[in-house]
């Protein structure tokens, strides 16, 4: 185990880093207990069933008037918080990482080829990216959505819901990828190796992804991890905003947006708690970010 | 006037503390020039960080003396050893590009050295930079102090380095590497220059660098370092022409002499990695072979010219024209070694990209063999001539994919050319072809940042030659390297050539290696061939002017030295 330790860097740096041993545990503990939700969860805030009325507006356990059976209280429908937490987690998660995903395949397929072949095609793919840089992401994540309303029949749009968010969010977000991976991939040309697989005529597919693309996957798992962290605050906001998920599936961000209505009511926890579980959340992620940016930048420690 | 006992640096790791270099004892009298000569890691640059105090974090002094004079250089506290570092003892570096700071002009750099160290106006600060300008030989000093550091050449900036060094009037100098970057022509002024400031101010240079040749030139006395120990020291002439120490003989062995052609390099017999040398390479040896039948494959090249566009610098003038290879043209024979010999920024890279089918010529055909060689944008992925023509690059540490194993490079050419189909046959072939270049088998399954420059040459020349390939291309292929792995790297070359009949065309900016190697030569020089010819003729009797100052202008020992070879 120490000769492994020693052997790999990355670990070594990890086990003394405070900051990111703590960040991996507290995502950790969010990943599993979201990924988990249906088998620990308390009830199933989308069954009605499941939970009644009576049981509205508790508090958390250290108020009074609170039921032990719900430790962080309970919204005004009578669903435990942190059963809403988890599902809300859940869906989030889902849409950050899938949204991530089509923007990573997305975005370095195109800046790897941009940074490969140059010329004409970089110059319309970053142009494309400026033009999308001008906009904010929520602005074309919105721009996405309102398009998808008005093509999509009503009857299946609440089904594509979750789909069409992840797909606005990945269209926001796929630049930053492009972008590294062309200003990676423009780096690794002037190396011998690529000259050399250029010069013994190997397919440019080939010399993109098996010769090019493991070189610079360092920097891409920086932007993957923050990009993440993004994904899940974009879909957070589009929610707040009511234009993401709707009441009946909440998400993190529909959460908020349901317990902003509390605010001033007095029960707090309504919108507090799933608030500071986003912020546990997008931080820990981010700092992780950190943590790997560090890792694969040996001129920064 | 430096006297070093028993110097130790160590640096803490997590594997424990890791020496550095132990034992070592110098001493260096004012005026002189003190080299300090060894191959990488052998501790040299450390001795220099250590003697000005500053080696980098978390390395630490772990025992010795450094004094200078009468100062103990160990006793001062920082600000002391601070301003010891400024007044007395001073460091040129190897890169001069990296050593001034871009942003400020020249005048500004050494006014402010000035003034750090002396409570002087500004007015004399800067009379005083300007003789210093004077001194080390830049013309019109006045006018060239207003620049800023990109608009000196890179030999005038080393200069300006030097001058900022001097702004203190050091007793030392620290010179690490002062010439490495730098081509003959210019080495040759730098090193002039060192020497004169040696005699006439009475300056002591401990010289750090790895080129025996600048070290037989101008040092007087010598110690030569390996793995952080000093193994010999004294006059520069007899530790260099009658060494004691079985190393420095191997070291005086591999390095490539200008005056003669040896037919190969003598090397020691406990080499760590030509030791393990045994007859499985046969296999490949055989295999390639077998696809020899063909006699060897000659390569002429007419009337070429490559034009680069320069930068736009009106919307709508035309950009200017920048000629990297100027109507070349030149036949390599079937079998035999071309050497290609320049300076940087003569455009031996240029033909080399051209002939590879990296860059399209502007102008000019290629012929290899019989058949017409097509320019880049012409020639096909299947091309019979992207088997045909390997290359061999400068880098060894760019030119294999850092995150691929060995075998998957090795089996690359393989597969992609068709040659061998079956995986199994592919690895018994590349573990061969690493016996063949006198690596170890075991070396298939590790990733190319486990071995040394000299070990993944081999593995690049390995490469190239599994491709079966008639024409080799080696591009400076051992400049990145210590002398004695030059030495066994171009021994490799020379016996695969011999083996199977390749034709090389050699690139080098070393007159001594390109001796050592070419059967004819060419002389390259701004995109023009200044010279070209049977090699030995032309190293006997050059006759462009140009070939005659290259010859001359390149660090050479006398011919008595290092007598073993002949």
């Amino acid at each position: 185990m120490i000769a492994l330790l020693k052997r790999n860097e990355a670990l070594w740096l990890f086990i003394h880093s405070p900051a990111a041993i703590i960040a991996a545990l507290v995502a950790l503990a969010i990943i599993l207990g979201a990924a988990f939700a249906p088998w620990i969860a308390l009830v199933d805030p989308y069954d009605l069933s499941s939970f009644s009325l009576f049981d509205g507006l508790l508090p958390p356990v250290w108020e009074d008037g609170a039921n032990p059976k719900y430790l962080l209280g309970t919204d005004d429908q009578g669903r435990d918080m942190i059963s809403s937490i988890l599902y809300g987690a859940r869906l989030s998660l889902f849409i950050g990482l899938a949204a991530m995903t089509i923007a990573t395949v997305l975005g370095v397929s195109l800046g790897l080829a941009a940074g490969y072949y140059g010329g004409r095609f970089d110059a319309i793919v970053m142009r494309i990216a400026d033009v999308q840089l001008a906009l904010p992401a929520i602005l074309t994540a919105l721009l996405i959505d309102g398009i998808a309303r008005g093509l999509l029949p009503a009857d299946i749009q609440q089904e594509l819901r979750v789909w069409v968010l992840t797909l606005a969010i990945a269209l926001s977000l796929w630049v930053n990828f492009a972008r590294t991976a062309r200003a990676s991939t423009l780096v690794q040309m002037n190396k011998d190796y690529v000259q050399a697989a250029v010069m013994m005529g190997q397919r440019p597919i080939r010399i993109m992804f098996v010769h090019i693309f493991p070189n610079i996957l360092g920097p891409l798992l920086v932007i993957m991890t923050v990009d993440l962290a993004s994904a899940i605050l974009l879909e957070a906001t589009l929610s707040f905003l009511g234009i993401g998920l709707p009441a009946d599936s909440p998400s993190l961000g529909t959460l908020i947006r349901i317990g902003m209505q509390f605010l001033l009511s007095g029960e707090w926890w309504i919108l507090w708690i799933p608030t500071l579980f986003l912020v546990a959340l997008v931080v820990s992620i981010n700092v992780l970010g950190d943590f790997l940016r560090d890792v694969f930048n040996p001129r920064l420690r | 006037m430096l006297t070093i006992k028993d110097l130790a640096v160590k640096f803490p790791s997590r594997f424990g503390d890791v020496t550095a270099i132990e034992d070592v004892d110098l001493t260096i009298r004012p005026g002189e020039i003190h080299g300090l000569v060894g191959e990488s890691g052998a501790g040299k640059s450390t001795v220099g960080a250590a003697v000005i105090g500053l080696i980098s974090t978390p390395g630490y002094i772990a025992n010795g003396k450094i004094t200078l004079d009468d100062t103990d250089l160990r006793a001062l506290t920082p600000e002391q050893a601070h301003a010891v570092r400024g007044d007395r003892i001073s460091m040129i570096f190897q890169d001069p590009q990296t050593s001034l700071n871009p942003l400020m002009t020249v005048e500004e750099q050494l006014i402010e050295t000035i003034q750090t160290h002396s409570d002087v106006s500004t007015q004399d600060a800067h009379k005083r930079a300007v003789d210093l300008l004077e001194e080390i030989g830049i013309k019109d000093a006045a006018q060239r102090i207003k620049s800023y550091p990109h608009q000196f050449s890179g030999g005038m900036r080393q200069r300006v380095v030097i001058a900022l060094a001097l702004c203190t009037d050091p007793e030392l100098i620290i010179a690490d590497e002062p010439t490495t970057a730098l081509d003959v022509a210019v080495q040759q002024q730098v090193l002039d220059l060192l020497r004169e400031l040696a005699d006439r101010r009475n300056i002591a240079f401990l010289l750090i660098t790895h080129d025996i040749g600048v070290i037989a030139q101008i040092a007087d006395r010598v110690t030569v370092m390996r793995n952080g120990k000093a193994l010999e020291s004294g006059e520069t002439a007899q530790v260099l022409g009658r060494p004691q120490h079985p190393y420095t003989v191997a070291l005086m062995d591999a390095v490539p002499p200008l005056d003669r052609k040896i037919p190969r390099f003598r090397l020691p017999v406990e080499d760590d990695i030509a030791a393990q040398h045994t007859t499985r390479g046969t296999d490949a040896q055989n295999w390639l072979l077998e696809g020899e039948q063909t006699p060897p494959t000659g390569l002429t090249v007419q009337n070429l010219t490559m034009r680069f566009r320069g930068t736009r610098t009106s919307l709508w003038q035309k950009p200017d024209h920048f000629t990297a290879l100027d109507d070349i043209s030149f036949a390599v024979r079937p079998g035999t070694i071309m050497g290609l010999v320049g300076e940087s920024g003569s455009g031996k890279s240029t033909l080399a990209k051209v002939l590879t089918g990296l860059l399209n010529p502007s102008q000019g055909t290629m012929t290899l063999g019989d058949a017409p060689l097509p320019s880049a944008r012409q020639r096909s992925r299947h091309h019979p001539s992207r088997r045909l023509m390997q290359m061999v690059f400068q880098d060894p540490y760019s030119s294999l994919n850092s995150r691929h194993k060995i075998g998957t490079i090795l089996a690359e050419p393989l597969w992609l050319y068709g040659l061998v189909n079956d995986a199994g046959e592919r690895r018994a072939l590349a573990t061969s072809m690493l016996d063949l270049v006198g690596m170890p088998a075991d070396a298939l399954d590790k990733y190319p940042h486990q071995f040394s420059g000299g070990q993944r040459q081999r593995i690049a020349v390995a490469r190239a030659i599994l491709a079966r390939p008639k024409f080799l291309i080696c591009d400076e292929p051992t400049s990145a390297l210590d002398v004695s792995i030059q030495a066994q790297v171009l021994n490799l070359l020379k016996d695969l050539q011999a083996t199977f009949g390749l034709t090389i065309l050699f690139i080098t900016h070393n007159m001594s290696v390109a001796r050592q190697m070419a059967d004819d030569m060419i002389v390259l020089r701004n995109g023009r061939i200044e010279e070209t010819g049977a090699s030995e003729t032309l190293f006997t009797t050059p006759q462009a002017p140009y070939t005659q100052t290259l010859l001359d202008l390149t660090p050479a020992m006398p011919s008595t030295w290092a007598a073993s070879n002949a």
